[in-house]
């Protein structure tokens, strides 16, 4: 689905990513971790075509397609979704009319015929009661407001109406206490099928309890430097970071 | 950084899509302004001896006046004599229906969206359709008719209603008020007139589209609008210009009188051409709305989306002398390119127990000026006043400008007046935010301009309020991607 070839990005002349090379298929689930300044939330942003960074070498094709030369909206339309780790307020725009102008973009794009009103909210219940967001907060200004929980859950209630291939989550349990983490972590499950994939960019292996990972993955100075499955989450809760940076840091010397 | 500057430039650089000219034969005065013009025109509009009178002592006083500089504003001096003051579609016979009217005026409304048989049809709203100056049609006065109400161009109503106009006229905003009110006062060319009886509510919102169409031709409407005890009112103004080199002037003067438990909503969308994007042509709209609560419990509201004009100079105000009378400005001003406004509202408490509302919204792009400028004053009689005031201000970019000019007077101890001011910019993290949902650029600012100016729009009655969504999106349009 995604595959990731020498990817090198910059920001303002400064190097963050060196060359990552990741692979992720249809109905896996990729966690990325690593330790703070590690690139980790640049990949995402690259990935979603953010403009401040810029590319310098490396491809990314998702679902056959070059995407580094798609803009950032054709790029959801293709099925690329992230989930931010600081979502934006818009105030004055409510969750349904964000969303609908979003949804019959996308379909547009796909050529299908707008969906009518009554569809429209037909689809918003359903995916309510799926994510288990209530009605009030979609009624409100787009993130206004927000505790950081709701904003989270908006991302995820965003996301399972905007039904992407691959759903990017950036550090989406930041901010989030016991309760609205397993709340989040429900509805990534519920949205999880054999024909998409997820991307778990975070710091911590709590999220990993509730959200098992396929494939996890360290980020360290712009490349990943190791990869495992699920144990590899585990042993980094146990002992940290350093040891795998010294690991590296052995090897480049 | 500077390849989000580069889609904001290019998306604040569209062009202005109403930029047509629809060919009618004009009867015009010939350029410049002295007595005899002033005189050419009560003719030409068959006006009673009392009317051009009061026409000449409003030039008189205007000849003596300064040109006012005191507004935030920047423009060559206007040479008053270089402007044609009055020109009219050519005279046709009395139009017994709409088949009548010059097809090409229809036309051009229909180019603007602004269908009258469609207006007539579907959503009940009376227009009288006002293009360069002469009432071409007063539709659906017939069902006001039978209300007592008269809903007519400014001509007409000096002919059959001259007692109304005499006491009216000029009791608001007086001949001497400023200098573009003198100046409106002498050389008026049309407008509407709106009276409603008491106790009547006006089962329709009342309309008028105004449009620029000669070469050089200046615009100075007259609207009045009566309002006796207990009645209601809901009117609607519009206007689209077409394109043009030179700059025009434009002096309107509205005036609304509300008598005890009288409510008048006047609701304003304004599209006159603001100049291409370099700055060159557009219209200069200096003008004088005022509204007198001079009724107890009388309520005077105020909405406006101003989205043209190369310069605008305008403030709605409120006299609220009845007691417990409440005035409302609710208002949208969006300048791009190089547009400069300077607008607000004057809120003057007078009678006790009064109360004001302002919420002010701008919107700038491009190399733009925006300006909010209030007066909120509590009279000394004015017990128990009441102001609540709010002034924000949209940045798009880092070469526009907005500036806020709050003027209180309190000169009573029991007033109570709030302001709030917020200054924000479009966040390229807004935008993208949009983008990395299926949203483009484009449509992203639409959404967010439109959810921050969503306090005003809701003001707007229904129709008009689509309106204007669809118009801040257009203003703000550019050829992104």
């Amino acid at each position: 689905m995604l595959s990731i070839k020498n990817l090198h990005a910059e920001i303002e002349g400064q190097q963050i990513l060196k060359g990552i090379n990741l692979e992720v298929k249809a109905g896996e689930v990729h966690a990325i971790m690593g330790p703070n300044g590690s690139g980790k939330s640049t990949l995402a942003s690259v990935l979603a075509g953010r403009e401040e960074y810029e590319v310098t070498e490396g491809e990314v094709t998702f679902l056959g397609k070059d995407i580094l030369d798609l803009a950032p909206e054709d790029r959801a339309h293709e099925g690329l979704f992230l989930a931010f780790q600081y979502p934006v307020e818009i105030p004055g725009v409510s969750s349904n009319n964000f969303l609908r102008t979003a949804l019959n973009q996308t379909r547009e794009y796909k050529g299908l015929e707008p969906l009518d009103a009554v569809n429209f909210l037909k689809l918003m219940k359903e995916k309510m009661a799926l994510v288990e967001i209530d009605q009030k907060l979609i009624n409100r200004s787009l993130n206004e407001g927000f505790s950081g929980g709701e904003k989270k859950r908006n991302e995820i209630f965003q996301m399972a109406v905007l039904e992407p291939k691959l759903s990017i989550l950036d550090e989406t349990d930041s901010g989030l206490d016991i309760d609205a983490l397993r709340i989040v972590a429900n509805g990534v499950n519920k949205l999880k099928s054999p024909d998409n994939a997820t991307i778990l960019v975070t710091h911590y292996q709590r999220l990993l309890d509730h959200i098992v990972p396929d494939f996890v993955h360290v980020l360290y100075n712009g490349q990943i430097v190791k990869s495992g499955d699920k144990s590899l989450a585990l042993e980094l809760e146990d002992k940290g970071y350093d040891w795998i940076k010294e690991e590296v840091d052995a090897t480049i010397s | 950084m500077s390849s989000d500057n580069q889609i904001l430039e290019d998306f604040t650089s569209s062009e202005y899509k109403y930029g047509f000219e629809t060919l009618i034969e004009n009867d015009s005065a010939p350029k410049g302004i002295n007595e005899d013009i002033v005189r050419f025109i009560s003719a030409k509009k068959e006006e009673p001896e009392w009317m051009l009178e009061w026409r000449l002592k409003a030039y008189r006083h205007w000849i003596t006046l300064e040109e006012p500089e005191w507004a935030n504003v920047h423009h060559p001096k206007i040479d008053f004599q270089d402007i044609i003051y009055y020109s009219a579609p050519k005279k046709k016979p009395e139009l017994a229906s709409l088949d009548e009217v010059d097809p090409d005026l229809l036309e051009t409304f229909k180019k603007l969206g602004i269908s009258l048989e469609e207006q007539k049809r579907l959503s009940g709203v009376a227009v009288d359709a006002v293009i360069d100056s002469v009432s071409v049609k007063t539709t659906f006065t017939k069902t006001l008719g039978k209300l007592g109400i008269i809903f007519c161009s400014f001509s007409e109503a000096v002919r059959e209603h001259p007692e109304l106009i005499k006491k009216y006229l000029g009791s608001v905003v007086p001949m001497t008020d400023n200098y573009y009110a003198a100046l409106n006062s002498a050389v008026f060319s049309d407008g509407s007139f709106c009276y409603i009886p008491k106790g009547v509510r006006c089962p329709m919102e009342l309309s008028t589209y105004f449009r620029i169409n000669a070469s050089g031709t200046g615009q100075f409407e007259r609207t009045l609008i009566v309002a006796e005890d207990e009645s209601y009112v809901s009117y609607l103004e519009g206007c689209t210009a077409p394109s043009r080199d030179e700059n025009q002037l434009h002096a309107a003067v509205v005036e609304i009188y509300a008598e005890a438990k009288a409510e008048v909503k006047y609701s304003t969308v304004q599209n006159w051409y603001p100049g291409d994007k370099n700055g060159v042509g557009g219209v200069y709209n200096f003008v004088t709305k005022r509204g007198l609560c001079k009724g107890d419990y009388s309520k005077i509201s105020w909405t406006q989306v101003e989205t043209g004009s190369a310069i605008t100079w305008k403030y709605p105000s409120c006299i609220l002398k009845g007691d417990y009378s409440v005035g409302e400005f609710y208002s949208v001003a969006v300048t791009n390119n190089y547009q400069q406004a300077d607008t607000g509202t004057k809120m003057i408490h007078l009678g006790k127990n009064t109360k004001s509302t302002i919420i002010s919204k701008g919107i700038s792009a491009g190399k733009s000026q925006n300006s909010y400028r209030g007066l909120v004053k509590i009279h000394k009689r004015a017990g128990n006043a009441r102001n609540f005031s709010q002034c924000d201000s949209l940045l798009m970019g880092d070469t526009c400008g907005a500036h806020t000019f709050p003027y209180i007077e309190i000169d009573n101890s029991t007033a109570k007046v709030e302001h709030e001011a917020t200054t924000s910019k479009i966040g390229e993290d807004q935008i993208f935010y949009c983008n990395q949902r299926g949203i483009d650029t484009e449509n992203a600012i639409a959404l967010i301009v439109n959810g921050y100016a969503k306090e005003v729009l809701n003001k707007l009655p229904m129709e008009f309020a689509v309106e204007a969504q669809k118009l801040l999106a257009l203003t703000l349009e550019g050829s992104v991607g």
